[in-house]
Parts: structure tokens; C-alpha cells; sequence
């Protein structure tokens, strides 16, 4: 079970420390004799390094990722997986410095699922495969997008889903949630320029913020002032306090229940 | 409006009605409030809604314009992506003047649910906002009531558009 963590902080903090919490992985199975799969491996014993079938899928792991075209094409041309349904890539550089880069195909006729899986070291580009599926196009322009990863020989390798000038690569785990200092000015240094920083401010990250001196952005329903007016009475801004508990306090004392003891 | 007994049945009746000219030209405006369709994701049901035959928001004269230089108003009605913000600046700015902005939802408000790198933390962050509608979505009859508060807003200006131009950036 996940580990319990104290919840009473959570509107100070954003999210629980928890956050890469890591699901438990599905039993591995050996791959049945005889079964289309074997002759999968079989063929495919020259590339890959490791074979099992997860949830009725056949996952390869491959030596190289220089190997993936030779793979895929042996895939879709004697076995019928004539669909790549998705590939994508996993961050893996903390753990290994490199990204787990993975290709799950799908045979149509016999409604079978075979994942190719290859390693990538950090640095190093990887063959397009979109001579042999369209799909790849849009897929590693993504991956592209999200990772930083070069694809050699791709038609059009340019950001899918951020904007042109984006700076970082969103999906990596050292990418912050939040965004980093280009991200959090992208919109204002777009539209105003740089200069103009100071005259936005920075971003309320706070969605419940309040601030009842601001007569500019927040109107005093039933106590109307003129825009921008001084309300302050020479009253200094507190910052917000959050509360520590939010009904009970458990950790105090109890009285009556230790007398009744 | 002054409202002065007319007796339609005498010599040269005209109907007369006094009234100033700030009064005059803002109630043509406040009553012909014509948005721009602007749909940017869930809330846009709920503006389609609002718009159409069931809560009619043809009864305050407002229609939706698909061009920015037809419309009054700029209904930001859901979350406004960091990649989108220039080209709803651009066609904040295409918009002749007077103009006004309700950002309708949480998301064009704050940012709502989506604390993320790609989300615009507020649309007032980019363009001048008139009215903060609240609800993940609010419903129709709110944006109704947006839109009249936006009116009563509207009678109570000056019409000199030269004293409504923002002077501030946003």
C-alpha cells in the first residue's frame, strides 16, 4: 500500500512529497513454446538481448537502437505487424542516464501485441522509422518535442506540441511542473517584450489568492472605491498564513480522555 | 431617462425623451454587447449554450461575431495555453475600441485546475479583464448574469472613449 504522509500541509504545499510514487510492475512470463511469439524470438534472437511476454504482449528488448529499423521491418514484413500504434520514449537519466525508447506494434489479423524496446544513451540520435510507418511522423515529432531527442533522417523535426521557441523539454523528470524561468515569463516576454516584466509581475501561482488592498484587479462588492484608490489605511500587507490543523488537533493533550484512563 | 408624459393625440406630438449623451451612447452599447466567438475548451459548451435558443442571449442584444473587428466584448471562456496567449492578444488588439473582456472559468481566471508549465496563470495576465467569472463551468445563467453585470458596468462609463482607455500595459 502506499505509504501514508500527513495531509494537513497540503493546501501550503502543492503536492504530497510522494509524487513518483512507483505503480508495482505485472508478473513476466516466459514465452510460450510453439506460439507465434516463440517464432517471434527465434527470428529475432540476433538483435535482442531479453523476451517475455507481459499481459499477453510480447516485449523485446534490442541491443543497439541503430538496430530498430532492421527490427521493425522483420516485424511488419513476416510476422504482420503492420501497425505501430504508438512509440514514445521513458526518462530513464537519473536512474541510467539514458531513455528507454519503446515501439508497441500491433498485428491486425491475429489481434496480437509486440513491444520493441531499446536503449538510448543521452546524446545520441536515433533512425526515423517513418519509411516504414506514417504514424512515426507525428509520434517522434513528439518525442522530439517532450525529450530532446534527435531523430536521424525524420521528414520534418520540429515541435509538435510546444511552441517554436520553447525553451527545455517538458517531459523530462528535471523539467519542473511549474516550468522554469523561461516558462513562467514565456507569455509576457512574447507579447510585451522583456522590459515590460517588471509592469505584469510575476506569476500568482496561488489559486485562492486574495489581495484586498488591490483595488486595481479586485472590486470591493458592496464597498465600491474608485480604481486604483488607497484602501490601505496604513495597514501593511500581511503575507497568507495557512493553519497547521484543520479541525482537531490530535497531537494536543487530551484532558477528559486521560482522566477517564 | 427622464420620462415626460407625451400626449400623443395633441398638435405636433412627437414622442420626446431627455436624456445625456453619456446615457444615450452607452445604453446603444450596453444593449448591443456583440462577443466574439471564442471558445477556448470546456467553458465554450457552456458559452454555446448560453447562446442559444434555450437561454437566448439574444434578449440583451448580444450576438456572436466569428471576427474581432465586429465584437464588443472577448469571452476567454476556458484555459488559455502559454502557446496560445499572443494570438489572443492579437485578436484582443484587432478589436476596435470600446472593447471588453469577461474571462469566464477558473482557467482564465487563475489558471484553475492547471498549475503546469503550459498554462497562462490568468488571463490578466495578458489582456485588461472587465469581469472574473467564477465556476468550473459556470452555467449559462451565470455568464447571463456576467454579462449584465457587464452591462451595468457599461451604463455607468463615461462614452468619451478617449477617458475609458486603459492607460495601465494590461
Amino acid at each position: 500500500m502506499r505509504k501514508y504522509t500527513p495531509k494537513d500541509s497540503v493546501q501550503a504545499k502543492s503536492y504530497y512529497t510522494d509524487r513518483f510514487w512507483v505503480a508495482p510492475q505485472m508478473p513476466k512470463f516466459e514465452v510460450e513454446a510453439g506460439s507465434q511469439f516463440s517464432k517471434i524470438v527465434t527470428a529475432l534472437k540476433k538483435y535482442s538481448k531479453e523476451s517475455y511476454t507481459q499481459l499477453g504482449q510480447l516485449i523485446i528488448h534490442i541491443n543497439k537502437p541503430t538496430d530498430n529499423i532492421a527490427v521493425l521491418t522483420i516485424l511488419k514484413e513476416k510476422f504482420g505487424y503492420t501497425m505501430c500504434s504508438e512509440l514514445s520514449a521513458v526518462d530513464y537519466l537519473a536512474k541510467r542516464g539514458e531513455f528507454e525508447i519503446f515501439y508497441q506494434m500491433l498485428n491486425v489479423t491475429e489481434a496480437l501485441r509486440v513491444r520493441v524496446v531499446c536503449q538510448l544513451a543521452l546524446g545520441s540520435a536515433i533512425e526515423s522509422i517513418v519509411p516504414l510507418f506514417k504514424m512515426a511522423n507525428f509520434a517522434e515529432r513528439e518525442m522530439y518535442d517532450m525529450f530532446g531527442i534527435y531523430i536521424n533522417n525524420h521528414p520534418y523535426l520540429k515541435r509538435i506540441l510546444m511552441p517554436d521557441d520553447w525553451v527545455g523539454h517538458p517531459l523530462l523528470k528535471t523539467y519542473p511542473l511549474q516550468g522554469d524561468e523561461a516558462a513562467s515569463w514565456y507569455e509576457v516576454d512574447k507579447i510585451f517584450g522583456k522590459e515590460n516584466r517588471d509592469a505584469i509581475g510575476p506569476e500568482n501561482r496561488d489559486p485562492a489568492n486574495v489581495d484586498r488592498y488591490d483595488t486595481k484587479r479586485f472590486s470591493r462588492v458592496g464597498y465600491e472605491v474608485p480604481f486604483g484608490a488607497d484602501i490601505s489605511g496604513g495597514e501593511v500587507a500581511q503575507p497568507i498564513e495557512y493553519s497547521k490543523t484543520v479541525m482537531v488537533d490530535y497531537q494536543k493533550e487530551q484532558k477528559e480522555l486521560k482522566k477517564r484512563r | 431617462m427622464a420620462q415626460h408624459q407625451v400626449n400623443y393625440g395633441s398638435t405636433a406630438g412627437l414622442p420626446i425623451a431627455l436624456t445625456t449623451v453619456d446615457k444615450l451612447v452607452n445604453w446603444g452599447r450596453s444593449n448591443s454587447l456583440w462577443p466574439l466567438t471564442y471558445g477556448l475548451a470546456c467553458c465554450a459548451i457552456e458559452m454555446m449554450a448560453s447562446g442559444a435558443s434555450r437561454f437566448d442571449f439574444d434578449r440583451f442584444g448580444t450576438i456572436f461575431r466569428a471576427s474581432p473587428r465586429q465584437a464588443d466584448v472577448m469571452i476567454l471562456a476556458g484555459t488559455l495555453s502559454k502557446k496560445h496567449a499572443e494570438f489572443t492578444r492579437r485578436l484582443y488588439d484587432q478589436m476596435a475600441e470600446p472593447k471588453w473582456v469577461i474571462s469566464m472559468g477558473s482557467c482564465a481566471n487563475t489558471g484553475g485546475m492547471f498549475n503546469t508549465y503550459a498554462t497562462v496563470q490568468g488571463v490578466d495576465r495578458i489582456v485588461p479583464v472587465d469581469i472574473y467569472l467564477p465556476g468550473c463551468a459556470p452555467r449559462p445563467e451565470t455568464l447571463q448574469y456576467a454579462m449584465m453585470m457587464l452591462q451595468k458596468k457599461i451604463r455607468r462609463e463615461s462614452a468619451n472613449m478617449n477617458k475609458n482607455i486603459k492607460q495601465r500595459l494590461v
